[in-house]
């Protein structure tokens, strides 16, 4: 490995972490549950979304280990949709949705546009105990018997012919969804009213760009399933025959609903990542963003189509043939705005200066992996070709790729990346380029034999399989295993970095944007003056003029 | 102060002075804001950012109305013939003269007016109350005669009309269903009561936070140039006000011809 | 970079406000425009207009949500940011409604 790095720390014998920082400023279990600094909160949610990752990764070991072998024998066919299910609900709904916006995108954005907070903390604090509770009621759900519908809900299975906790999950969702809402909400408001003199839209980093198209969605998709898990519960509960054919209800309409939110749910989970991959891919090529312009419109693009596709999910589901083209048709369209992305950063790499630091090697394979999930999503979107692939493991492998080749890997690039500034300290390169590296081997073992058991015809949600189909499992479940220490190793030396890892310094990685120019970590206030913007974004010019200006500070 | 303002009493243009106050922070003033022309123009925005996601909250109930009401138009029909007009007009007329007192409200607020105020907000709050008596009124119409779907839901007046005479007297011409469209018209109360059980949850939200917006009111919280609550109370409460209006028309006026 | 915030040096949004106060005559003009349209809808259900009733209902409808947008919420009176907002609003919910409805009516087994 290159030894060439871009890391530039102040002298370790006499640096220290700035005494007064937004986590000194005041002690106590109360000053971080009433908090209404929005660093705060983010820790709180970077907190509880792990907790949820893991559990969210146990259901996925269940399901590995049942699928090693071709019957149900390690638990019961009823037990193994429930914990499919609840593996689904947890890591979309309590971990990807939230994971880079709550945290990274709560931490930065006020920083990034130079404002003291988000506009509305104490509704950004409300979203935290919103999402807690959800979290709890979820638990509480799958402890007191589970439910076995799939995280899709759908029905008229999950109305009529199942006996699970599908009230108390859906109430737990629609919860979360509130949390989500506050969230984007605030996002907008703070983006569009809180930026610092100079800082115009297309000075902002794509990071806040993203997060802005991201949150567009959350507030216009989210409480369209509120209301179709309203009417499951009413259903449930009063049997009034929305969604029931025997009383001439239709059970399509529940998912128009359902996918009209889930949808877009994919671009609000994978875009604030796609914002992260900016950052860090201008960072370590020590080059502008190519394309600025470009990449800022193709993610509200994103956002704007992603409203139009939704009935892509229900090619098989009696939707009319006209719908089947329509929705096709429109889904190629939404893939042209990722491919744009995809494109500029492959261009801000060329000539760029490459060095291969942690957040980098996730960001490759991000490149990599979502280019494949992206594109394994076009022969899903023709219906000619879904008719075949829909509801087998070629689904399962193509979001999965996208979701966590994609959305986790631009997650764990953001974390490394951003981990100095949270915390002032660096974390131990060596065995996190390692990590990085397991990561993405037992990713790929994992589940690129998941296209191929769809393609022979492999369904999806069965927890017994044809024999023939065994030794690709195998292959599978042995990457799970490689997948796993890939990710507890983050866990086990992130944690040991918050105290013995070298300490960062205000700018280690030698990064334009804003949150770079101020200590680590930040004052409470953020900046000890309001910024006034003067230069574009991913200047580094600029920033080697600052660097002649001002004399390096422990 | 370093207002300077012209109330003439209709048209009013009053220019915010807050640059030329620097960091001084008006008591009312949130300090992660630079001015507080900034902090009610963002609180502002953020509000009507929330009746976005209320549109698209109803919205999904609007879908499955439009569909079902197309899939089964004469169980529709005839299943809102068992509402009154009467009551459902009186309802409309009282939301409008609420939105109306609310914006009145508001122009209190602007200009100053601490009793105007009080009883604006006090007026818009009866009448809420009055839209909200008016509706249990008929809600306890529809229990007593077993139209609430999945509780003994009762096909009877739809299969022989003559069964229940004050409806028939209004409405002749309705022939009974056949047996199957009859029961479609559980899924059109199904709407009723969710559209309405949906707008009246809003509602009795909105009379909740009256009551304590009344309160600030009479302590003059609202009239000394803190005026954003109440005006974004009031776009909230017009939000309903709008939400009672498609109601109302897709609801009780399918067809009200006899 | 660091120097201190001064007035002059606001970004656009911070500049001061045009508050354009709404006074009565307005409301009571549009709240006689509401009580009119109620009547004239109501009215208009009890004739038997074929296909135009739903059209004519929800074309008095959206008239009055109109007048209680543009005048009572002072949406008329707003920056451009609020009409797009009230705008993006509008189109998602008649993306949903419409594109929906187009899987419905293009139906073989619907009841259209």
């Amino acid at each position: 490995m290159s030894s060439s790095t871009i890391v530039s720390l102040p002298d370790q014998s006499t640096a220290r972490v700035p005494k007064m920082n937004f986590i000194s400023k005041e002690n106590g279990l109360l000053s971080w549950l009433l908090t209404g600094d929005h660093k705060r909160i983010a820790i709180l949610y970077l907190v509880s979304i792990t907790f949820f990752f893991f559990i969210g990764g146990a259901l996925a070991g269940l399901i590995r280990l049942e699928l090693l072998t071709p019957q149900s024998d390690l638990m019961a066919t009823d037990t193994y949709n429930k914990v499919f299910t609840m593996h689904g609900i947890i890591m979309i709904f309590f971990f990807l949705v939230p994971s880079v916006p709550a945290t990274l995108g709560n931490f930065f954005i006020p920083m990034m546009i130079g404002a003291k907070d988000l506009a509305l903390p104490k509704i950004n604090l409300l979203s935290w105990y919103l999402y807690i509770a959800a979290g709890i009621l979820a638990l509480y759900s799958m402890m007191t018997g589970g439910v076995d519908t799939g995280w899709t809900f759908t029905t008229p299975l999950s109305t009529h012919y199942l006996n699970t906790n599908v009230v108390s999950t859906g109430l737990a969702i629609f919860i979360a969804g509130f949390s989500s809402i506050f969230t984007g909400l605030n996002f907008i408001v703070t983006i569009h009213k809180m930026r610092c003199p100079g800082m115009t839209w297309f000075r902002m980093p794509l990071f806040v760009w993203a997060h802005y198209a991201a949150s567009i969605l959350m507030v216009l998709g989210t409480p369209v399933v509120a209301i179709a898990l309203v009417l499951v519960v009413l259903e449930r509960v009063a049997g009034i025959g929305v969604f029931d054919p025997t009383k001439g209800g239709d059970p399509l309409l529940f998912q128009h609903l359902f996918w009209f939110y889930s949808h877009p749910a994919v671009y609000i989970m994978i875009l604030p990542g796609m914002g992260v991959i900016s950052e860090t891919i201008s960072t370590f090529s020590r080059k502008r963003v190519f394309g600025y312009t470009a990449v800022a419109f193709s993610s509200v693009a994103i956002a704007v189509f992603g409203f139009f596709v939704w009935a892509h999910h229900m090619f098989i589901m009696g939707i009319s043939n006209y719908s089947m083209l329509v929705f096709s048709l429109l889904t190629m369209l939404v893939a042209v705005p990722s491919a744009i992305k995809i494109f500029n950063w492959a261009f801000t790499l060329y000539k760029g200066s490459i060095t291969f630091e942690t957040p980098m090697l996730y960001t490759f394979g991000f490149m990599g992996l979502f280019t494949i999930g992206g594109l394994t999503g076009v022969f899903l979107g023709t219906s000619g070709t879904d008719i075949h692939l829909t509801e087998t493991y070629f689904i399962v492998a193509h979001f999965h790729f996208v979701m966590v080749g994609g959305m986790l890997m631009a997650f764990l690039a953001g974390i490394h990346f951003w981990w100095p500034k949270m915390t002032g300290r660096m974390y131990p390169e060596k065995i996190s380029q390692f990590a990085a590296v397991v990561t993405f081997i037992g990713f790929n073992f994992t589940f690129f034999p998941q296209f191929i058991l769809g393609t022979l015809g492999m369904p999806r949600r069965y927890a017994s399989y044809p024999p023939e189909f065994q030794i690709l499992n195998v292959f599978s479940t042995a990457g799970a295993t490689i997948l796993g220490v890939g990710y507890l190793l983050p866990l086990l030396y992130l944690t040991w970095s918050l105290k013995y890892g070298e300490i960062a310094g205000e700018n280690p990685w030698q990064a334009t944007g804003l949150e770079w120019q101020t200590q680590s970590p930040p004052l409470t206030e953020n900046f000890p003056a309001i910024p006034i913007m003067d230069h574009e974004a991913y200047d580094y010019e600029w920033l080697e003029g600052q660097k002649e200006k001002v004399a390096s500070v422990g | 102060m370093s207002d300077s303002q012209v109330v003439t009493g209709n048209e009013v243009v009053v220019h915010d002075a807050a640059e030329g106050a620097h960091h001084e922070h008006l008591p009312y003033q949130r300090h992660h804001f630079e001015t507080y022309a900034q902090q009610s123009d963002a609180t502002n925005f953020a509000m009507w950012l929330f009746l976005l996601t209320e549109i698209m909250f109803f919205g999904g109930l609007f879908t499955a109305y439009l569909i079902y009401r197309n899939w089964y138009y004469p169980a529709f029909v005839v299943a809102s013939h068992q509402l009154d007009v009467v009551w459902g007009t009186l309802n409309t007329l009282v939301l409008i003269i609420s939105s109306f007192t609310m914006a009145m409200g508001v122009w209190c607020a602007e200009t100053r007016r601490r009793r105007g105020l009080v009883i604006s907000l006090s007026l818009t709050f009866i009448l809420g109350l009055a839209f909200l008596g008016i509706k249990s009124i008929e809600w306890g119409e529809k229990i007593e005669k077993h139209h609430v779907p999945g509780f003994h839901y009762s096909l009877q007046t739809f299969l022989d009309p003559a069964s229940d005479p004050k409806v028939h007297k209004e409405y002749p011409k309705d022939q009974p269903l056949r047996l199957d469209m009859a029961r479609h018209t559980e899924i059109y109360f199904f709407l009723y009561f969710a559209m309405t059980g949906m707008h009246a949850l809003h509602m009795v939200i909105g009379v909740g936070i009256l009551v304590f917006m009344i309160v600030r009111a009479r302590a003059g919280a609202y009239t000394t140039g803190h005026v954003t609550f109440v005006e974004n109370f009031g776009l909230y409460w017009h939000f309903v006000d709008i939400i009672w209006i498609y109601l109302f028309a897709l609801l009780y006026l399918i067809s009200r011809h006899p | 970079m660091s120097e201190h915030h001064t007035p002059e040096q606001e970004s656009p949004e911070q500049h001061e406000r045009e508050h354009h106060i709404v006074g009565p005559k307005v409301y009571v003009v549009i709240l006689f425009g509401l009580l009119l349209g109620t009547a004239l809808t109501v009215l208009a259900s009890f004739w038997e207009l074929g296909i135009l009733n739903p059209i004519i209902a929800l074309a008095i409808a959206t008239a009055k949500a109109m007048l209680v947008v543009l005048f009572f919420m002072h949406v008329k009176y707003s920056t451009k940011l609020t009409k797009l907002t009230v705008c993006a609003g509008i189109f998602t919910f008649v993306i949903l409604i419409g594109m929906t409805l187009s899987d419905y009516m293009t139906r073989a087994w619907g009841r259209w």
